[in-house]
């Protein structure tokens, strides 16, 4: 792109982009972000380029190479504009019908649509698919418009010119009192309204202030901040930029998780076009606003997430989190005043500049306004990044955008907050989803992660997860946390053998408050949650492990054993073909056996087995 | 700049950019701790040394070795929620090193019976003071923290041979759990844990071994203006 150097400029930049662009003309949208690599999407845009020259289209159908969309259990997504027609699932062998089918006969192949699993209903448009019809894509929907690697794409959707716009008519007050009177609260965790953070950081004494853009999302199920990076790098830039500005800082770092390498990336790759255009670096937009973003690869480290640790590592040492009884507004980052916000918060920043505060403080609930994009994993149907405004129910989001439980499934909980979020169970389903609610009810919002249970969900089983991840992501440094947590995790996993005694529930609460209080950081002090929530709502769970040493959801090893129905059982052999230490023995036309002191219970006898035959107890 | 605060609703008197647990320790109030040591940076890694501090109408359990002594602040060392939280890390501390003196007196102290964990048989309790000193005073860098979480482990960088070292013994000194062991011969010393030997230099008047070369050496490098024939001879001879 062309350099800009006032915000007149910029805006003649746009103008030419978009008398460049014909809205009707036909446009392939492919996802390619990281769960649409896995699935193969980058030979699907190879095929599409190739077709589309042997066809002599090159010219005539554009391509656009997107991040994801959030209807990542369906990747790769092909969409066809202008119409907007969603294929699912798209292989390279798909191409060829695609461009010869849709693009030049305008037939619709119905194999590659999206099917609601338990209607069996067809949906076209992107727009009718019911994992879409219920968001309100304000910040994720525009990856749809985007190649994250071209700015022109996020200039000619209005790109910087929220930045423009502060820069010609904010003072860096009115920048921070926007901010507040928006109400934007962090959505990386701790939901600390933004805007009295910046105030704090802005007021500090020092000579140096600097920016913070926490990527380093690490909440097992949980790739919102990903996907944001991936598929809209300038959106969380602009943010930043904007922040530097009202802060008073000319120095900004993107905090990139080790394991995203695609979203740091195309950061960098954003960054270097902006140097390229002056909207980075020394008199931005003519202004007199200096600015410089460093990105930096964390080192693989969940703790690094925590703020204090993230900038120890940023600095060269150990991720290790300090105390914080001194803010890092006050002193961060080498010392100086720091204001650090997680990628989805900045993303939020240019978008309340150019809609304005009333627009924005009509989307959500009193206390918690905007939009969340929450990760919507485990045991639904439509699995995927999903962006609701505040306040919409469990319900909804399960039901309506998931698509509910797959299979004969019931829905028994779902998981908010990650490792330092809680369960919620099915009688809460109708709660709204803000972060004062998921609190109130003992879990959190957290970065958005949503994990849904079934029946089939042993909830004890789930605590040892979270604790198993939490003992090993404990930087060690604190008694409570590194000890604390390996205790309660020895505790619940005998629970979970079978070996659970009378009173460790409430040494499990015991130990709860003291690892929560006496922490040293957030790691440890949220750590208990989702063994707290569990016990809170699930307690004849814990109870049916301990005193009957019974898993009531068939999921603990040592808990259950497995047995044919001989009712049900027709003899086929698949169980016993299936089985990999050969527990199951039977002749032609006799109903099976399991041998329980073979029997590991894999479960492949169960997943093989076509007539229900197979009993858990 | 003197800052006023109460600890037990006793008035006490701190410099600004003190912690609350040195005041309390030299106004004479017993708040227990490991991994404080008034010559190091407060690190908060043991946990003990908590109190409730009430500030701005808020009260909160917190450690005190890392809590800046602030204007008006009150102190209460000695609470039901204190005494909850210190024996609850006694228990942990404990239950990974039952056999270590120091903490069993802790226990005694404060009624803690059997841990109800499972017991390990560890000596340390990554307090971190050997560390710390080693950065902080000694300035060579010997030993880190290695591993995290519940493999978190002291010991030398990529757990080889610490070429820096220089056997001062600051890390045996001042480890309260005594987990570290300087041996000593006529001709070498040994920091057993670190599995660190340094030949010794003979006093050039009285022929007493009383130091290892390379110590002597990096003493040498580090100072200024001392004669070099100093280093030359032991304590008693110089």
């Amino acid at each position: 792109m062309k350099k800009a150097n006032n915000p007149q400029e910029l805006e003649k930049i746009r103008e030419e982009i978009l008398a460049l662009r014909d809205l009707d003309k036909p446009c392939i949208a492919i996802t390619s972000g990281t769960s649409a690599r896995a699935y193969g999407s980058e030979k699907v845009v190879d095929t599409f380029r190739k077709e589309l020259k042997k066809h002599g289209l090159a010219e005539k159908v554009d391509i656009r190479v997107t991040g994801g969309q959030g209807f990542d259990e369906r990747e790769p997504l092909v969409i066809v504009h202008p119409k907007n027609i969603l294929y699912q699932r798209v292989g390279p062998k798909d191409v060829e019908e695609i461009i010869t089918e849709t693009l030049l006969n305008e037939r619709i192949i119905d194999r590659l649509l999206y099917t609601h699993p338990q209607t069996g209903e067809k949906s076209v448009s992107k727009d009718e698919v019911p994992f879409y019809k219920g968001q309100m894509p304000i910040i994720f929907g525009n990856n749809a418009y985007i190649d994250p690697t071209k700015i022109e794409d996020y200039v000619a959707i209005g790109g910087y010119s929220a930045l423009a716009k502060v820069l010609e008519e904010f003072s860096p007050e009115e920048v921070i009192d926007t901010i507040k009177r928006a109400g934007l609260r962090g959505r990386g965790g701790g939901g600390f309204a933004a805007g009295v953070k910046w105030e704090s950081c802005r007021n500090a004494h020092g000579d140096k202030h600097y920016v913070i853009c926490n990527a380093d999302e690490g909440d097992p199920g949980a790739y919102m901040d990903r996907g944001l990076l991936e598929g809209n790098p300038h959106s969380v830039l602009e943010g930043m930029m904007i922040g530097a500005y009202a802060i008073g800082s000319d120095e900004g770092y993107v905090y990139v998780r080790y394991e995203y390498p695609l979203a740091s990336e195309n950061v960098k790759i954003a960054i270097e076009q902006l140097r390229e255009c002056g909207l980075l670096g020394e008199n931005i937009l003519g202004t007199g606003f200096n600015f410089g973003i460093k990105v930096n690869r964390g080192g693989g480290a969940f703790v690094c997430g925590e703020s204090t640790a993230l900038m120890a590592s940023l600095e060269g040492q150990p991720g290790e989190p300090r105390a914080k009884h001194i803010h890092t507004v006050e002193s961060g980052l080498w010392d100086k005043p720091t204001n650090l916000n997680n990628v989805e918060t900045w993303a939020n920043v240019p978008l309340i500049i150019n809609k304005g505060v009333h627009w924005y403080t009509n989307i959500g609930t009193e206390n918690s306004k905007g939009t969340k994009i929450f990760s919507l994993v485990g045991k639904v149907n439509n699995t995927g990044l999903v962006e609701i405004p505040m306040g919409m129910t469990i319900r909804e989001i399960v039901f309506n955008i998931g698509g509910g439980i797959p299979g004969n499934g019931k829905f028994k909980a779902v998981q908010t907050g990650g490792p330092s979020g809680g369960c919620i169970p099915e009688s809460l389903i109708d709660i709204p989803v803000d972060f004062d609610k998921l609190t109130e009810v003992g879990s959190m919002m957290g970065s958005g992660g949503m994990i849904v249970m079934d029946d089939k969900t042993c909830m004890v089983d789930i605590a040892k997860y979270f604790l198993n991840f939490l003992k090993d992501e404990s930087c060690g440094k604190c008694t409570t946390c590194r000890d604390g947590t390996r205790r309660m995790y020895e505790i619940v996993d005998a629970i979970t053998q079978g070996d659970g005694q009378e009173g460790d529930i409430e040494l499990l609460e015991e130990l709860s408050w003291v690892v929560s209080e006496a922490s040293l950081c957030a790691l440890g002090q949220t750590a208990p949650n989702p063994v707290l929530s569990t016990i809170r709502y699930f307690r004849d769970e814990y109870e049916a492990h301990i005193k009957d040493k019974r898993c009531p959801a068939g999921v603990c090893k040592a808990l259950i054993s497995y047995s044919i129905d001989e009712e049900k059982c027709t003899a086929c052999g698949k169980c016993k073909k299936a089985c990999p230490v050969e527990a199951i023995t039977g002749e032609k036309k006799v109903p099976h056996k399991i041998d329980p002191e073979k029997c590991i219970r894999c479960g492949a006898c169960i997943t093989e087995c076509k007539f229900d035959a197979i009993e858990v107890a | 700049m003197m800052i006023t605060f109460t600890i037990d609703g006793d008035e006490v008197e701190g410099e600004k950019g003190q912690n609350v647990l040195q005041v309390a320790l030299d106004n004479g109030f017993d708040i227990p701790h490991l991994c404080y040591h008034e010559a190091l940076k407060p690190y908060g890694a043991c946990r003990l040394c908590q109190v409730e501090v009430t500030k701005g109408g808020r009260t909160r359990l917190t450690t005190s070795c890392n809590y800046p002594v602030l204007e008006g602040i009150s102190v209460q060392t000695n609470t039901e929620k204190t005494t909850r939280a210190r024996k609850m890390v006694i228990e942990l501390l404990l239950a990974r090193c039952p056999d270590v003196p120091i903490i069993k007196d802790l226990a005694e102290e404060y009624s803690v019976g059997e841990p109800r964990f499972k017991l390990d048989n560890d000596d340390c309790i990554l307090c971190g003071l050997c560390e710390r000193v080693c950065r902080e005073v000694v300035g060579v860098d010997a030993i880190t923290f290695l591993g995290r979480g519940s493999d978190r482990k002291v010991g030398p960088p990529l757990e080889i041979n610490p070429k820096t070292c220089i056997a001062c013994g600051a890390c045996v000194y001042i480890c309260p759990t005594n987990c570290i062991k300087l041996e000593e011969t006529e001709s070498e010393r040994t920091i057993v844990r670190w599995e660190r030997t340094l030949p010794m230099k003979k006093c050039k008047a009285c022929g007493r071994s009383f130091a290892p070369w390379f110590q002597l050496e990096y003493f040498g490098k580090i100072t200024d203006g001392i004669p070099a024939d100093f280093w030359d001879k032991c304590v008693d001879c110089r």
